[in-house]
């Protein structure tokens, strides 16, 4: 049993902060250390900035573009501070091995949390500064002028008495040669014109005209192709496989063994395809051949009642509160499996030679990509080189597992000339890591006036962690399985418990786009709701009263509402519900419009959104973002659910794991709300609100509750 | 052997003609702008042109299309500059991974070729392609845009 102190709601507001404080002192910046030795470019001003002769900017881009748009945010850090003009900027994506080379000099390369922006930005920006500062010295040394009578901008340094320029294509190779400045200075938020302004994508261009280079498209000389078939049961092994039946099929070179799976290796992937598919294969299915969708609920709801549970956050007396409340409500939720269904299914191309190990991967995280090939080369991480390609999506499939990454060097050993691995649609639905699925049960206590005066909450399914990274358990409890209801409720309860039951299965669990806070978002925000009703007042200025004391929460929710049009009634016919989440130090709130037919017909006609990141660095980019995780999470609410039989994951293609298309999207109407002060993330926490503000709407529109999702199936006519 | 025309380009191919057209274009042909989503007519990513129709390249042996005229997005361009529905894509920035945005925008052209000035309800209708990513209201509104091109 663990327990944590209480935390204030305005824990983390102000950790964020202090962690923002604390990184420069005592923190070895990624990239500021003398470059000169290291550097593979004449040019090369520090490990982010290279500056050709003609004033061209190439900005390093260390994290993974999976569609979030990094390729843009992340060098308009830079140029902000750099003073370069943004039309000469080019970005280049470094390589593991080369980080690996130069001692970590881009840092942590891995993309995930929605961290891209919030965890570089100090950095970027002060690499933008110190190299602006050694430009600034470079031309004030060939000038022989003090450098304070010398200022950048526009990509060029100005001597301000003379009035003399220097374009910085003319000084950069005498600036590289400079030590870097202890502590360059950073400009005042208030003096950004870059940051904060809708900059277009740099990559679009390419984009549409079918030219960036994703896994599934690498192309290597004297290359063979490779299908799987994976043991559909989850951590079953091969028992036979009788290699003859496909033995001589036409372009069929190999069958190559793996840990409970068997790659046919052949010419094309269309005829290792086939092959793979007609492999007569016996498994051993290992204990879990019997395992089911019924079997894991009971498990779950053997968590609800379970006795011994970790506490992970508490405040007051829990137990007397209830005892003397006026009113008490109880309700238990529930949420299922969901796969990543990235558009690209996984695949890794791999060379093995006795001198080195070559992959081709799209990956969250080359630097895990890396480590994967060296454990499966069985070679130090030196022989190894990583070709990060562009993902067709990511969404927390490709980072933490590198699955894929194995298998393809274990083929490509055996082979021994360069293969490409390409999974199957339903090989990459049947064989993921999914998103957790969790059961909540809440007992509240409402006081004479309606509200909360005692609220326990119990979570429980199964732990990402530890699934994944044992290791990050904290006396063997993981915490974060009740994100959204531990430091993040920030509602105003008096007497409030959480806990988490720990339920393992073999199924197994990963990072999904938002994580815990997808299914805890959906519990909270849809019971402080049943709350809201109990109390007989209005869902949104319930949640005003609990959120009373903290102006910044309020203004997204307001922002929101104010968006929605929340003080007038919603078009005739339509109802709203509305949610406020906060994950991944952001702040999203959003208001949902649906509608539900007399034959319980649910249609989703808009959604407005407010989202409060702290700073923005490229509103347009952030409003796709915001616009990505809508459909997301609409997409998981109406459709998602993994369910499982026979041990076996029962859905594998988009015929029944359905997505949202462009017929059922809403009208997406998003404000961007930034107060400032701290640098939250964008691609997740809009996720999370989606799910509760919908079933919030069709409650308001059916009197139905909807305690656990998908929607799909469910009887929704008025009660 | 197959003779496909692809792009305005007449080849041979030496494929099992069960075959499907997409791996002939991205394997044999290299075209790999065209994408692999389902491998059964779902998703549209693997949206190309047969004879000016949008078809769904994953489920099409490549003995069917003989003969045909197919154009990938490598041969969507006109006279080396951008097809509009390409310059809108731009405008409104629609692409966020990209995966599926061959398969999209060779969808979008075969409707506008048909439907000039398509309704909301006539792209609902015709656009069935999946993005993961959820761009699904920028397509709508650079639809709009090329058809005023």
């Amino acid at each position: 049993m663990t327990q944590m102190p209480q935390i204030s709601r305005r824990f983390f507001i102000a950790s964020v902060t202090a962690m923002s404080g604390g990184m420069a002192v005592g923190f070895n910046l990624p990239g500021l250390g003398g470059s000169a030795e290291a550097a593979t470019h004449p040019a090369e001003v520090n490990a982010w900035v290279v500056i050709r002769p003609d004033d061209t900017v190439v900005i390093r881009v260390a994290r993974s573009e999976m569609g979030q748009g990094i390729t843009t945010s992340l060098p308009m850090l830079v140029a902000e501070e750099l003073g370069c003009e943004w039309g000469k900027v080019r970005t280049e994506f470094p390589t593991a091995d080369e980080n690996l080379r130069r001692k970590r000099a881009w840092g942590e390369m891995s993309t995930g949390g929605s961290r891209s922006v919030r965890t570089s930005q100090e950095f970027l920006r002060k690499a933008g500064a110190a190299a602006r500062e050694m430009l600034i010295a470079a031309a004030a040394a060939q000038w022989q002028v003090p450098v304070t009578e010398c200022q950048a901008a526009n990509s060029g340094v100005t001597h301000q008495p003379s009035g003399r320029t220097l374009r910085f294509g003319e000084v950069a190779e005498a600036a590289a040669k400079l030590a870097p400045p202890a502590e360059p200075k950073l400009k005042d938020p208030k003096d950004w014109t870059l940051i904060g302004t809708p900059q277009k994508r740099l990559d679009t261009a390419d984009k549409v005209t079918g030219k960036p280079v994703f896994g599934i498209d690498v192309r290597v000389p004297n290359m063979l192709y490779a299908a799987i078939v994976q043991c559909p049961v989850f951590g079953g092994t091969v028992k036979s496989c009788d290699e003859s039946q496909v033995r001589g099929s036409k372009g069929v070179r190999q069958v190559v063994a793996l840990p409970g799976a068997v790659a046919v290796v052949a010419d094309s992937w269309w005829q290792a395809k086939k092959a793979a598919d007609a492999l007569p294969v016996t498994w051993d299915e290992g204990q879990n051949g019997e395992v089911s969708s019924a079997s894991i609920a009971e498990l779950l709801r053997g968590g609800l009642a379970a006795p011994e549970a970790a506490v992970v956050r508490k405040n007051g007396d829990i137990d007397a509160a209830l005892a003397t409340a006026a009113k008490r409500i109880e309700a238990d939720y529930g949420a299922p499996f969901l796969s990543h269904a990235t558009m690209e299914p996984q695949n890794c191309a791999a060379h093995v030679t006795p001198e080195k190990v070559e992959i081709w991967v799209p990956t969250q995280s080359g630097e895990a990509a890396l480590a994967a090939a060296a454990a499966a080369a069985e070679v130090p991480a030196e022989k190894v080189t990583v070709h990060k390609t562009m993902l067709g999506g990511g969404f927390g499939r490709r980072g933490a597992v590198q699955d894929y990454v194995k298998q393809a060097v274990l083929i490509a050993k055996a082979v021994g000339q360069p293969v490409k691995l390409l999974w199957t649609r339903e090989e990459d639905i049947r064989h993921d890591f999914y998103r957790p699925a969790a059961m909540a049960r809440f007992t509240a206590g409402l006081d004479a006036s309606g509200m909360p005066v005692a609220w326990r909450v119990r979570v429980t399914g199964p732990s990402i962690l530890a699934n994944l990274f044992p290791q990050r358990l904290t006396n063997g409890v993981d915490a974060s399985f009740a994100n959204g209801f531990t430091e993040e409720m920030a509602y105003d309860v008096p007497n409030y418990e959480v806990s988490y039951a720990m339920r393992a299965t073999h199924v197994p669990v990963g990072f999904w786009r938002s994580v815990n806070h997808s299914q805890n978002g959906f519990f909270r925000e849809c019971f402080i709701d049943e709350m809201a009703h109990v109390a007989g007042q209005d869902p949104y200025q319930y949640r005003r009263k609990l959120l009373s004391k903290d102006p910044v929460r309020l203004a997204v929710l307001d922002a929101a509402a104010g968006k929605a049009g929340w003080h007038q009634p919603a078009p005739q016919g339509v109802s709203r519900g509305i949610a406020l989440v906060e994950a991944y130090g952001s702040l999203c709130a959003q208001v949902v419009e649906a509608s539900v037919g007399d034959r319980g017909q649910l249609k989703v006609h808009r959604v407005a959104a407010a989202i409060d990141t702290g700073h923005v660095v490229n509103p347009a980019i952030l409003q796709s973002q915001v616009e990505s995780a809508i459909v997301y999470g609409l997409t998981a609410a109406l459709y998602g659910a993994i369910t499982i039989e026979n041990g076996r994951v029962s859905q594998g293609n988009f015929d029944n794991y359905e997505m949202l298309r462009l017929g059922d999207m809403p009208v997406v109407e998003t404000v961007l709300v930034p107060s400032g002060g701290f640098w939250g993330g964008g691609g997740e926490p809009g996720v999370p609100p989606l799910a509760p503000a919908l079933c919030n709407a069709i409650f308001a529109a059916t009197g139905k509750r909807i305690r656990s999702l998908p929607l799909k199936g469910q009887d929704l006519k008025r009660a | 052997m197959a003779r496909l025309t692809v792009n305005g380009q007449t080849q041979e191919v030496d494929v099992d003609p069960d075959t499907p057209l997409l791996w002939v274009l991205r394997d044999t042909l290299g075209l790999c702008g065209t994408k692999y989503g389902c491998g059964i007519a779902q998703c549209g990513a693997c949206t190309v042109h047969v004879d000016g129709t949008a078809t769904r390249s994953c489920s099409v042996p490549v003995s069917v299309v003989e003969g045909s005229q197919i154009t990938t997005i490598e041969g969507l361009s006109v006279e080396g500059g951008l097809h509009p529905v390409q310059k809108a894509w731009i405008a409104h920035d629609v692409p966020q991974c990209g995966y599926c945005q061959s398969g999209m925008i060779m969808a979008v052209v075969a409707l506008l070729k048909e439907n000039p000035q398509p309704s909301d309800a006539d792209i609902d209708a015709a656009i069935t392609n999946i993005c993961r990513c959820g761009t699904y209201a920028r397509v709508r509104t650079a639809i709009h845009t090329a058809a005023q091109a």
